[in-house]
């Protein structure tokens, strides 16, 4: 439990992803099984503990500590299990050795083959035998979450930085795996052979596009690719064989349990990549609804009869990576297109199609379209090679999305704070607003906060204004000048913009970041709230557009 | 005699009416006995100082040769009569020079701990408990939740992270007196012999400290004579927690931010601060710590000056023993 309560301690702490990298490949390097196979499984979000509900440790501790006493600490804290964590030796200095604490291993096995009565009098000898940290450790894992900022992705990468395998190679064993992972981590030793799956209906890595930037299809002939509408729903893959129908979403998290409509009408065996939306297939001739429709039925565990018929969901197919126990992602997007296109032709109609080509002939051609385009729930399109190859990740060239163009406003700088880790003694998150109407006259309002898209160049010049500019000090924060003759003017591009009742200013911008340096504006020209809130308005005809 | 005729909290600190002096007084006062060097308790302008020798050297390091009217110096154990008033000065454990003030009148004992610790110090006199009718606490870290650990042990932390991230300026957040050559003191007992690199604002008192006998080691001033991305690279560099926020720490190497403080107990304190690799090293008690010591001297009557005193309040409550808090202004958490 040491190990893996002083792995939590740094990660919460470490901002970079490089350091966290760091420390996770240590771990597993170092850790034996099956400690270390708990550990991932605890990061990855697939470890089974037995849950402990707040209220029983709430009670533990409370058979040892004053309630006042208690009370003070916990409001001081702030965290029920960090709070219990800390006060459980009460007066007593903490004396618990190492070597004698349980293992994580044994922790797991221990709390999962308990009876319900055996519960209470098991976490509390625990509890006893961990130190503060460990106490911690424990105490997050058995309320459910961690919450340090590691997601499975970055745990498998830090398997590939480990063992040097890659990580799409762990991607595509991991569905088919489970805790402790002693086989996985045999084989990254290089002890053993590559796992053989026991269930074939794995998640595989999805295939990802960039961005279109300046000058990039200037490069390329139009004759080479083929284009596709982007939907603006959920990227999805199914994955049928041998009677296992899976439905993941892209970052490979079984979504199959919210989605009862779609998996019972898979009936094809192989794996499709498509777009999770609600509403009609175009072949059933019925609308594909929005975005926020879609939302009604994300992040469920289970699903209400209702909610699929007010909700009907269906999967517009984009791709075919295996056909049967075929593996087919190493032939060319037309000839995989064209298997996909006659197995949805036998699927159920009603929830499943074939997302369409969309014809063109030169890039200004789609630029058109793109930027208009016949149906409010696309959001932009796709540009596929027509011989390219499924490859996982994200490469640049064969797959391309060009989505409607970010909004853009002038902001001016209200205030700085400093960030975090490599940026502590910078300034660099920013808070900036627009112009509008107050009671007390024409003012500034802040509408959003920005950390990125400054070059590190761009960095110093910002942090520099606001040394020499602060008007105020808030802790970390300092208020900065801001006048109509003088301030600092920030270009801001943002995805997407919303109402909201949380701000002040009463619209919430979706991925705000800075563009440009505006030095050559003046804060009396930058933009006003009533701009911003004509974005909202005429989003609320269009629906939301959203990155992938 | 009522311990309040003795001794009573005013707004310029704790005062003797029959001694007319004050403990650690906030402004500048006739007569100040000053219990150790850090600036919430010692400051400059009094009219005469009792202090020991090397409080009144911090003090005049910090403030100059004119900190204060006249000084005295006392050893410890030596008993000074101030207008009828026995006062005693006994080891703190809290930073070199830091003492209990013991006033005694006509039996009454009260015994005035300033800030303390009774976890073993290289760097300072070992704390000693001292029998008393009225025990003056502080309680900076006067809630169960504080439990320091073995300071070796978050030494080994910092150990670890050097070897992890060899490439990285490793800082330590320390406040310049006592904490910082604490700090670099458990370094070398650790068994780190490399040079270290401090603050300026450093180099004073480490020069004091090691003048004392207090070894610490190859340290260095952390200046450079032209930018030069990796001249502190893998190099640990103690300084004020403060400079890390300023231009001063772009000069390392991917820095990797350190605290060291009795505070890094609670993640969210080291989050917001963004600190990257907490110590739990403390100069003052923790809870445990707090509770041996009032047992141990077995007071009849405890007041609660500074921190979360409410809590070891309610906790002497519940052993029976007589205890009120004493709401003194004025005093921060400089040494941790």
């Amino acid at each position: 439990m040491k190990a893996f309560a002083t792995l939590l301690d740094r990660l919460v702490l470490t901002p970079s992803r490089n350091g966290k990298l760091k420390l996770l490949a240590d771990y597993f390097r170092d850790t034996p099984d099956p400690d270390r196979g708990y550990g991932l499984a605890a990061l990855a979000g697939t470890l089974d503990l037995r849950n402990i509900k707040p209220a029983l440790l709430r009670e533990l501790v409370l058979e040892k500590l004053d309630p006042i006493l208690f009370q003070y600490s916990y409001d001081y804290v702030g965290d029920l299990a960090e709070t219990i964590a800390l006060v459980w030796d009460g007066g007593e200095k903490d004396d618990t050795t190492d070597e004698e604490q349980p293992r994580l291993g044994e922790v797991v096995t221990m709390m999962n083959s308990l009876g319900r009565t055996e519960v209470r009098a098991a976490v509390r000898d625990l509890l006893d035998h961990l130190d503060p940290s460990s106490r911690f450790a424990f105490l997050k894992l058995a309320t459910g979450a961690l919450r340090i900022g590691v997601s499975a992705r970055l745990a498998k990468q830090a398997l590939s930085d480990m063992s040097g395998k890659d990580v799409t190679e762990i991607e595509t064993l991991w569905h088919g795996l489970g805790p402790p992972y002693e086989p996985l981590f045999a084989w990254l030793e290089g002890r053993a052979e590559k796992p053989v799956l026991a269930t074939p209906a794995i998640f595989h890595s999805v295939m990802l596009a960039n961005p279109v930037e300046e000058g990039d299809l200037e490069k390329l002939d139009p004759e080479e690719y083929a284009a596709e509408w982007k939907w603006d729903g959920i990227r999805i893959q199914m994955s049928s064989y041998g009677g296992t129908k899976k439905l993941y979403s892209r970052s490979g998290d079984d979504i199959t349990g919210a989605f009862p409509d779609i998996v019972d009408a898979i009936n094809f065996e192989g794996v499709v990549d498509g777009e999770l939306l609600v509403g009609g297939t175009m072949r059933s001739n019925s609308p594909t609804r929005t975005f926020s429709d879609l939302q009604q039925r994300l992040n469920r565990k289970t699903v209400t009869s209702r909610m699929m018929d007010d909700y009907p969901a269906f999967v517009r197919a984009y791709d075919l990576l295996f056909q049967g126990d075929q593996d087919i992602r190493a032939r060319t997007f037309f000839e995989r297109r064209e298997r996909l296109g006659d197995v949805i032709d036998k699927a159920p109609h009603d929830r499943f199609d074939l997302s369409d080509l969309v014809p063109f002939s030169d890039w200004d051609e789609l630029d058109r379209l793109r930027i208009a385009p016949p149906d409010p729930v696309i959001e932009g399109v796709m540009i596929k090679r027509k011989d390219s190859a499924y490859q996982a990740g994200r490469l640049k060239g064969p797959w391309f999305k060009w989505k409607r163009d970010p909004y853009n406003i002038d902001a001016v700088m209200l205030y700085a704070q400093r960030g975090h880790g490599k940026r502590s003694s910078y300034y660099s998150d920013f808070t900036f607003g627009v112009w509008a109407e107050t009671p007390d006259g024409e003012q500034l309002v802040p509408v959003g906060k920005a950390y990125f898209g400054f070059t590190d160049a761009e960095l110093e010049v910002l942090d520099k204004f606001v040394r020499d500019n602060t008007v105020e000090r808030f802790g970390p924060v300092r208020a900065v000048r801001a006048e109509p003759d003088f301030g600092f003017v920030l270009e801001v591009a943002f995805e997407g913009i919303n109402r909201s009742t949380r701000h002040k200013s009463g619209v919430a911008m979706r991925f705000p970041r800075i563009a440009r340096l505006r030095m050559d504006k003046l804060p009396r020209d930058a933009d006003r709230l009533s701009t911003l809130t004509a974005m909202v308005e005429a989003r609320e005809v269009q629906p939301p557009s959203r990155s992938e | 005699m009522k311990p309040e005729a003795l001794l009573h909290p005013t707004p310029a600190g704790l005062f003797c009416p029959i001694g007319r002096f004050h403990v650690d007084p906030v402004w500048p006062v006739e007569r100040a006995l000053i219990t150790h060097g850090h600036s919430d308790h010692a400051r400059a302008g009094h009219g005469k100082v009792l202090a020991t020798r090397q409080t009144l050297d911090i003090m005049r390091i910090r403030y100059g040769e004119d900190f204060c009217g006249s000084e005295q110096a006392v050893e410890f154990g030596e008993r000074v009569e101030v207008d009828g008033v026995t006062v005693c000065f006994h080891p703190a454990g809290h930073v070199l020079g830091s003492a209990q003030i013991l006033i005694q009148k006509d039996g009454l004992r009260i015994n005035v701990s300033g800030d303390y610790k009774r976890g073993t110090d290289p760097t300072c006199a070992s704390f000693e408990p001292v029998a008393c009718d009225v025990f003056i606490t502080e309680a900076t870290f006067g809630l169960p939740v504080f439990h320091h650990p073995d300071p070796k042990g978050e030494i080994g932390k910092l150990l670890t992270s050097l070897k992890q991230f060899p490439e990285r300026s490793h800082m330590i957040g320390a406040y310049a007196l006592g904490k910082a050559q604490r700090v670099i003191r458990l370094i070398r007992d650790c068994g780190y012999h490399e040079p270290i690199y401090i603050h300026g604002a450093l180099a004073k008192l480490c020069d004091y400290y090691v003048s004392q006998g207090i070894e610490l080691g190859d340290i260095r001033p952390a200046t450079l004579e032209k930018k030069d991305p990796d001249a502190f690279k893998g190099a640990v560099v103690v300084g004020p927690p403060s400079a890390f926020q300023d231009r001063w720490a772009r000069r390392f190497n991917e820095p990797l931010i350190a605290f060291a403080s009795g505070w890094m107990m609670v993640r969210q304190r080291a989050k917001q601060g963004g600190v990257e690799l907490p110590l739990v090293i403390s100069d003052h008690c923790d809870w445990p710590e707090l509770l041996e010591t009032i047992r141990e001297v077995g007071p009849s009557e405890v007041w609660v000056t500074h921190g979360r005193e409410e809590a070891l309040v309610r906790w002497c409550e519940l052993q029976g023993i007589p205890a009120r808090p004493l709401h003194l202004v004025g005093y921060e958490d400089e040494g941790d």
